[in-house]
């Protein structure tokens, strides 16, 4: 069912297809790849309340897949009509999605929210702003977050 | 009004066509066509960046000249206050306002008395709440210029209040109109500025209609006549010209403006390049804590300005001992009673310079153009082809305004492969001897 998602919309050919690598535990970089698409959107014209909402999204899924992914990929597709935005990992994976995404909660390390990060607010943020949002995630294999948001 | 109105321009002799403005322009509105720089105005938002790399000063930003001030009956400088740190701090702030006298000013109003009752008007708008978090200074022209034409998700943001410079020329044209009867309009009140955008926000503001400023005056063109007028006036003269206190003073420094704000969640950041980074953490939601963000273009703010004299950091020396001097209770006594005829008259319209296309399918396919000739290229952004950086000859390529041979690597590239070609046909006999 969620593979047929997925498989249904890579059918259409997108006119425009970027890949990031995501680097583990740097913090300074996380960021770089939302930062490029928000680059690259605002080129095209896209309305900027629709930009944000992309760069948003994009970023908090970056920075659990810094956080918690030991770093992974970006793969970002923009069709007519919308931004498709692959990020994945293999990581340890999600072991509750459920309570995953539940807002607060959160398996970050002291270490990490000293930084100010991992407050549990990445996947509830990620949600909000796409227009359609799909985890899946497989212990010790790793976790594919998708985004999907209309350019109109 | 003209549609576009810059300050920032370029005198065409003396540029040499070197690649230090196009690397720093922090629009990429600069590129080097055929040997000499132009400046694209849609993209140029006056922050003098280029005037101050320029090694050849192939850049400057067009002031008004002294002698406009003759036109005017009544003449009132309005200086601005980084004017006190362009002098050795043993010229008393009293001798430097008496000075502008001797030049030929009738009167003088000082703009740091004009940023303390805007400071009283933010406070008072800030505390209403209506202003959408982190509020954004607009005290610097750049920098809103800057929103306007890259930010747009800020422009809720800012501060829509006058700028200190338009508030002191508003009281000061009122005050004399009414104290000395004489028409507003033979009024003119000039800005002793060390800065160019302001230059541009006289002649074609954004905020309102028509500014109240009647000219700008470069502080470099007026700072030698100043010291040498000082030379006469002993340095413990009287002077009720002086009207504020430290608070006003300090706004020409960095950090000055959220001082007097006394607001505990503000940020001070300088120089374009420092404010643009900020400015992206703000849209992506990344400084929620903050409050209230001081944005000035320049380094160590108005006091690095292009059109300054002396070095910020030795200015800011200079001006720490002025602030030392001043009366605090001018801080307290110069306040805002009414700010609602202080707030813009216009709202700010988003001018994308960015976009590739207004239509954005044709923007899509422009983008995959430009992609693709941005992987063909070394990456080096070298700026030989005067375009600042790989990506954007891609850009300009795929915009149609420039080829891809304008890169020495890839011109180099052609020759190498036109001559293997002509290698080729080294051991062809020619046709003639055939026929023989």
């Amino acid at each position: 069912m969620k593979q047929a998602l997925w498989g249904q919309v890579i059918k259409v050919k997108s006119i425009l297809k970027r890949e990031y690598e995501i680097p583990a535990n740097d913090f300074a970089l996380a960021g770089e790849a939302s930062s490029n698409v928000r680059k690259i959107l605002t080129q095209l014209g896209v309305n900027p309340v629709i930009i944000k909402r992309t760069s948003i999204a994009m970023y908090e899924a970056e920075l659990n897949a810094v956080i918690h992914g030991n770093g992974g990929k970006a793969l970002v597709e923009i069709f007519e009509d919308k931004i498709q935005i692959l990020i994945y990992d293999e990581g340890p994976g999600i072991e509750d999605i459920e309570l995953a995404m539940v807002e607060g909660y959160s398996t970050a390390p002291d270490s990490i929210r000293e930084m100010g990060f991992g407050a549990g607010m990445g996947l509830s943020n990620i949600k909000k702003n796409a227009d359609e949002f799909l985890l899946e995630s497989e212990i010790n294999k790793g976790t594919k977050v998708y985004i999907t948001i209309a350019l109109f | 009004m003209t549609k576009y109105f810059h300050s920032v321009t370029l005198n065409e002799e003396k540029c040499k066509g070197c690649t230090n403005c196009i690397k720093h322009c922090p629009t990429e509105a600069i590129r080097v066509r055929n040997g000499k720089a132009t400046i694209t105005k849609e993209r140029c938002i006056d922050c003098g960046e280029c005037i101050k790399v320029c090694p050849y000063h192939a850049k400057k930003a067009v002031t008004d000249p002294f002698e406009k001030i003759n036109q005017y009956e009544f003449k009132v400088a309005l200086p601005a206050p980084s004017l006190y740190g362009q002098f050795d701090p043993e010229f008393s702030r009293e001798r430097i306002l008496k000075a502008l006298l001797e030049l030929g000013f009738d009167w003088v109003f000082e703009v740091s008395k004009a940023a303390e009752i805007v400071s009283d008007a933010s406070r008072q708008i800030i505390e209403k709440g209506n202003v959408k978090k982190p509020v954004i200074s607009s005290a610097c022209p750049a920098v809103v210029r800057l929103v306007q034409v890259r930010f747009p998700n800020l422009i809720p943001n800012l501060l829509k209040i006058e700028s200190p410079m338009e508030v002191a020329a508003r009281i000061a044209k009122h005050t004399i109109s009414k104290e000395r009867n004489i028409d507003a309009d033979k009024i003119g009140t000039f800005f002793i500025s060390p800065c160019a955008a302001k230059v541009t926000s006289v002649k074609a503001p954004y905020e309102k209609n028509e500014s109240y400023v009647s000219g700008v005056l470069a502080m470099k063109d007026i700072h030698i006549k100043l010291l040498e007028k000082m030379k006469n006036i002993p340095n413990d003269i009287k002077s009720d010209l002086v009207s504020s206190g430290a608070d006003g003073v300090r706004w020409a420094s960095s950090g000055g403006e959220s001082h007097a704000l006394e607001t505990n969640r503000c940020l001070a950041v300088h120089g374009i390049h420092n404010v643009i980074n900020i400015f992206e953490e703000i849209v992506e939601d990344r400084l929620n804590d903050v409050d209230f963000v001081e944005a000035l273009s320049c380094t160590e703010g108005c006091l690095g300005g292009p059109l300054a004299v002396v070095n910020p950091f030795v200015s800011r020396a200079n001006l720490r001992i002025q602030m030392k001097r001043s009366n605090k209770d001018f801080s307290k006594e110069n306040t805002a009673t009414d700010y609602q005829n202080m707030l813009w008259t216009q709202d700010m319209e988003y001018k994308p310079i960015l976009t590739l296309d207004d239509n954005m399918i044709k923007a899509m396919q422009m983008m995959q153009k430009l992609e693709k000739i941005n992987d063909g290229l070394p990456g080096l952004d070298c700026g030989a082809c005067g375009a600042p950086s790989c990506r954007s000859l891609a850009e300009d390529i795929v915009r149609g305004l420039a080829f891809e041979t304008d890169c020495i690597f890839k011109l180099r590239e052609k020759v190498s492969n036109l001559a293997d070609h002509m290698k080729a046909f080294e051991h062809v006999s020619m046709p003639q001897k055939e026929d023989e």
